[in-house]
C-alpha cells in the first residue's frame, strides 16, 4: 500500500537531510504510528505521501502509484484516494458540519444527490448524528475533529493520514477520536498517524515506527511509545 | 451543480471586493476604448488615403513669361510620360474662373486679383500617386516651369496628424492596460486570500486545478467583458456626439465612421479584455496558489 525505498529528502539550504535513507513498507489495512521528536522528519513523510514534497533520492509508492515521478497535474486525482486529518481540523467556519463534509464531495464533482445520501451516513458513523447543522464554533474540539474525520473518510479513501489529530484535544476526547480511527481502520482503510501522544500509542498497541534525526530507529509490530 | 457553484462563486467574488471590481472595470473600459478608437482611426486613415489619392493631382505651374515653344515641349513630354495617366491644361482664363468660383464668398479677394495674374498650369493625374517625388524632381527644372505642387504632400501632413493621434490613443491604451493588469492581479490575490481556507480544503481533497482556478479566472474575465461593453458604449457616444454631432460640418473632409465599424470593434475589445484578464488571473494564481 505504501512503500518508501531508501528515501532521502534534503530541503534547500538545510545542513542535514530531513529524511536519511528511510525504507518503510506498510500493508493494506495496517494501523501505523509514526513517532519522534519535533523536526525528526515525520511531517516530511506525510507531505511525501501527499505528493507535497518529492524525495531527493529514493522512491515513494502510494496505492501502487509512483509518487516520485508523478506530474503535478495528476496530484488532484491521486489525492482523492487519501483522506487527511490535521491537528487544527481545517474546517470551513462559515459552513455547517454537513456542508463541510458535502463540500469535499462536491468539489471533486459529486452531485448534491450523492452528498445527501452519503454525508448523513458518515456523520452518523463518526457519532455526530443530530449535529449536522451546527457550525464549527458551535461544536467542541472533539466534535470538530470528528467532522474533519468524516470529511476525510466520506470519499472512502484507501489511506487515512492523520497528522497529530489529537494534538489539540484533552486526553478523554483523544481516546474517543482514536476509537473512531480504529473503527475506520477496521473497514479496511490503512491508517497512518503521526503523533507525540505517548498515552495513545501505549493504549492502542499498534505498529510503531520511531524516527529520530531523519532515520528510523525503531519499527515494532505491537509497540509502545518507549 | 458544478457550473452553478462556479457561477455563484464568480458573482460573490465580484461583489465581495466591489470597489476593486469597479476600479478594474473602469481601467479596463478606458483601455479598451482607447484601443477601439485607435483601431477606428487606423481604418479611417486607410480609407481616407484611398479616397484622396484616387483624386489627387499634381499641379505644374508655369512661369508668367513662359514661351509657346516651352509650353508645347512640356506638353508633349507630359503626354509621353508613362507615370502620367491624364493631363489637363488650364489657361489663364480658366484659372481665373476656378479662382472666382473658389473664393466667391470673398469679394475683396476677387476684386484684388486680375485675370492675367494667375499662372497657366498643367493638372496631371499620376498612374501611381506615391510617385509624385519623381514627377516633381523631373519637371521642376524644365524650362518655363515655375513650381510643381503636389496635393499629396499637403495631405500627408494631415494624415501624419491622424497617425499621431492614433499612436497617442494606442500608447494610452497600453498604459491603461498595464494599470488594468495590475488591478486584476491584485484583485485576484485578494480574492484568493479571502478564499484561502476553501482553496486549502479543495487542494487537500483533490479538487481539480481548473475547478479551483475557474471562479477566479472567470471573475477577471467577467470584469473584462463588462469593461469592453462600457468601451463599446464610449465609442458609440463618440460617434453620436463627436463625428455625427460636432464634427458633422467637416463631413466632406473625413471619411464617415459607420455603425458597422463601431460595432466591429466590440469583438476585438471583448476578446482583448477577456484574454488579458484571464491570462493575468491565471498567472497570478500560479504564483499565489501554486495550483
Amino acid at each position: 500500500m505504501i512503500q518508501l525505498e531508501q528515501v532521502t529528502k534534503t530541503y534547500p539550504k538545510a545542513s542535514r537531510p530531513s529524511l536519511d535513507n528511510v525504507s518503510v513498507s506498510i500493508d493494506k489495512g495496517e494501523f501505523v504510528f509514526f513517532i519522534g521528536p519535533s523536526g525528526s522528519g515525520k511531517s516530511t513523510i506525510v507531505k511525501m505521501l501527499l505528493h507535497e514534497v518529492t524525495p531527493s533520492k529514493g522512491r515513494v509508492v502510494v496505492n501502487g502509484k509512483d509518487v516520485t515521478s508523478m506530474r503535478s497535474w495528476k496530484r488532484p486525482h491521486f489525492r482523492r484516494s487519501i483522506g487527511c486529518v490535521f491537528q487544527d481540523f481545517r474546517l470551513l467556519p462559515n459552513r455547517t458540519a454537513y456542508e463541510n463534509v458535502a463540500f469535499a464531495l462536491e468539489v471533486i464533482g459529486k452531485t448534491k444527490a450523492v452528498a445527501r445520501r452519503v454525508v448523513p451516513e458518515v456523520l452518523e458513523l463518526v457519532g455526530l448524528g443530530g449535529k449536522e447543522h451546527r457550525y464549527p464554533h458551535e461544536l467542541s474540539g472533539g466534535e470538530q475533529q470528528r467532522v474533519a474525520v468524516a470529511r476525510a473518510f466520506v470519499n472512502r479513501p484507501l489511506i487515512l493520514l492523520a497528522d497529530e489529530p489529537t494534538g489539540n484535544l484533552d486526553p478523554d476526547t483523544s481516546i474517543e477520536i482514536m476509537r473512531l480511527l480504529d473503527r475506520i481502520n477496521r473497514t479496511g482503510t490503512t491508517v497512518v498517524m503521526v503523533t507525540h501522544d505517548s498515552n495513545i500509542v501505549n493504549q492502542m498497541r499498534r505498529r510503531v515506527i520511531e524516527i529520530e534525526s531523519g532515520r528510523i530507529v525503531r519499527d515494532q509490530a505491537r509497540g509502545v511509545y518507549g | 451543480m458544478r457550473m452553478k457553484y462556479v457561477l455563484t462563486e464568480v458573482l460573490v467574488g465580484l461583489w465581495r471586493n466591489v470597489t476593486m471590481t469597479v476600479a478594474m472595470i473602469i481601467t479596463m473600459a478606458v483601455s479598451l476604448t482607447m484601443l477601439g478608437a485607435s483601431g477606428l482611426i487606423y481604418t479611417k486613415v486607410a480609407d481616407m488615403k484611398q479616397l484622396y489619392f484616387e483624386n489627387i493631382q499634381v499641379s505644374i505651374f508655369l512661369k508668367t513669361d513662359v514661351t509657346e515653344e516651352q509650353r508645347v515641349a512640356l506638353n508633349s513630354q507630359l503626354e509621353a510620360d508613362p507615370l502620367v495617366s491624364d493631363v489637363t491644361y488650364v489657361n489663364k482664363d480658366e484659372a481665373f474662373q476656378r479662382f472666382q468660383e473658389m473664393f466667391r464668398d470673398s469679394p475683396d479677394l476677387l476684386s484684388a486679383v486680375k485675370a492675367d495674374q494667375l499662372p497657366e498650369s498643367y493638372r496631371i493625374k499620376l498612374e501611381n500617386p506615391q510617385e509624385y517625388k519623381t514627377i516633381s524632381a523631373q519637371y521642376a527644372a524644365v524650362d518655363g516651369v515655375d513650381q510643381v505642387v503636389d496635393q499629396s504632400q499637403v495631405l500627408d501632413k494631415i494624415f501624419n496628424l491622424f497617425t499621431a493621434g492614433q499612436n497617442i490613443a494606442l500608447a494610452a491604451a497600453v498604459a491603461m492596460a498595464i494599470a488594468a493588469l495590475l488591478l486584476v492581479a491584485n484583485t485576484i490575490q485578494v480574492a484568493a486570500y479571502s478564499k484561502r481556507r476553501e482553496v486549502a480544503v479543495m487542494k487537500l481533497v483533490g479538487a481539480s486545478n481548473w475547478f479551483i482556478q475557474a471562479p477566479f479566472v472567470l471573475e477577471a474575465v467577467v470584469a473584462g467583458l463588462i469593461g469592453s461593453f462600457l468601451g463599446l458604449g464610449a465609442l458609440v457616444a463618440l460617434k453620436v456626439f463627436l463625428f455625427d454631432g460636432a464634427l458633422s460640418a467637416l463631413q466632406g473632409l473625413f471619411a464617415p465612421v459607420s455603425w458597422g465599424e463601431v460595432l466591429l470593434t466590440f469583438p476585438v475589445m471583448a476578446g482583448v479584455g477577456a484574454l488579458i484578464s484571464a491570462v493575468t488571473a491565471w498567472v497570478t494564481l500560479r504564483f499565489y496558489l501554486r495550483v
